[in-house]
């Protein structure tokens, strides 16, 4: 039976070949499939998880400064949302 | 390490703006620490039941919490009424160490917020999202400060407090930071008796595990202040290491400057994003140091050179 697995990545750019600076990794196969190591970065960049076979599902999009808030930092911007199926 | 007088130096207050935390080693003596627990125990059962009765409202819950109550202070209460002698938390709030460094962020006499007793038993599996205290905090320059006391000597995994330096000025709801399982240069707490963390009240932070076979034991408090937070700290060693807004990476950089300070940036602090967190912390050290001018890399001051341009006032 398939099960998917979720992946985040933030990234230090926009772009998808920059380095890794958070991840977060969810498993709906409960531990049945490959795992990620967690006391250290899965991946240093997005595309070296391209690259093992994860498929990105969503990239962040440029936003639109607001007057007066162009300077602000709240969430962190270059979110990278990836997935694979594994069998469970 | 503070000041012969106990308040906080220049650089120590540099580096709080710029990680939004001073972690002080063992600062507490054993004679305190040795004998809080019990009054920690009291304050943790009293807090609890008071929060089964009110909001808990299975009456099971109340039924396993023990009817004990101890005094403790309300909040907008002055720091210096609260947990009088003989209290031993009141010892601890009002050791000389702790009170510079309270005097230095917050004033001489900020009110007493809330507290909470964070108690960890022994092999409690359960670990809590990354957060931040509160609801969202407006952009206001001014902040409370949150003291984190470890009484007992803490051991790395056993239940220390997880915390991410450098997020304190990211504007964010409470809630909003849960997703951020793992951030690169995230710190969970382990150090001997007697340490206390003080943050920043933004500091994204989270409770942990604890596998371990020793209850974790930890008390918060959160102070607000009374006074504008200018230059609070000891302040001698302060005009040799505050810089004017000329200190700038790609024309004439100091080394020995506060703006150096706000150059450093944690391992998730990568890319552009820095250039906007150098922009948040010059922002709170013009509040802190009084000086509206103050800057690092000219990121303020170009803009508002070109507003004086555009309103016909630049000299």
């Amino acid at each position: 039976m398939k099960r998917q697995q979720i992946l985040y990545l933030w990234l230090a750019e926009g772009a998808l070949d920059t380095a890794v600076i958070g991840w977060a990794f969810f498993d709906g196969a409960k531990g049945a499939g490959p795992l990620l190591p967690e006391s250290e970065p899965p991946y240093s960049t997005g595309l070296a998880a391209l690259e093992d076979g994860w498929f990105m599902q969503q990239s962040p999009s440029p936003y639109v400064l607001h007057p007066g808030a162009e300077h602000g930092t709240s969430y962190l911007p270059n979110e990278f949302v990836f997935e694979r199926t594994v069998e469970a | 390490m503070p000041a012969p007088d106990h308040r906080l130096t220049t650089n120590e207050m540099a580096q709080f703006v710029a990680d939004g935390y001073l972690r002080f080693e063992a600062l507490v003596p054993a004679s305190i620490n040795e004998r809080v627990i019990e009054e920690l125990q009291l304050l943790y059962t009293t807090k609890m039941r008071q929060l089964v009765e009110s909001v808990g409202l299975n009456p099971d819950d109340v039924a396993k919490t023990p009817s004990v109550s101890v005094s403790h202070p309300e909040s907008l209460t002055p720091l210096a009424e609260c947990y009088p002698p003989p209290s031993i938390l009141g010892e601890m709030l009002r050791l000389p160490e702790v009170l510079g460094i309270i005097e230095s962020l917050v004033g001489k006499n900020p009110l007493f917020d809330h507290d909470f007793v964070h108690y960890i038993p022994a092999e409690n599996p359960r670990g809590q999202h990354l957060h931040v205290d509160a609801v969202i905090d407006d952009q206001q320059p001014s902040f409370d400060i949150q003291l984190f006391y470890f009484p007992t000597e803490v051991a790395p995994g056993a239940g220390g407090t997880r915390f991410v330096p450098g997020t304190h000025l990211r504007h964010t709801r409470a809630e909003g930071v849960a997703r951020y399982q793992h951030l690169l240069g995230e710190q969970r707490y382990s150090g001997p008796a007697g340490t206390l963390l003080v943050f920043h009240q933004g500091l994204w932070h989270a409770g942990q595990p604890n596998p371990s076979q020793q209850d974790r034991w930890m008390y918060k408090i959160r102070l607000n202040p009374q006074v504008p937070q200018v230059r609070l700290w000891n302040t001698e060693d302060f005009e040799a290491i505050h810089n004017d807004a000329r200190d700038h990476t790609f024309a004439h950089m100091r080394q020995d400057s506060v703006a150096n300070t706000f150059r450093t940036m944690q391992p998730w602090q990568k890319g552009h994003e820095a250039r906007y967190e150098q922009m948040e912390r010059a922002r709170l050290w013009r509040y802190l140091s009084g000086d509206e001018q103050f800057d690092v890399d000219f990121y303020h001051t170009r803009i508002e050179f070109r507003a004086g341009v555009n309103e016909g006032s630049a000299s």
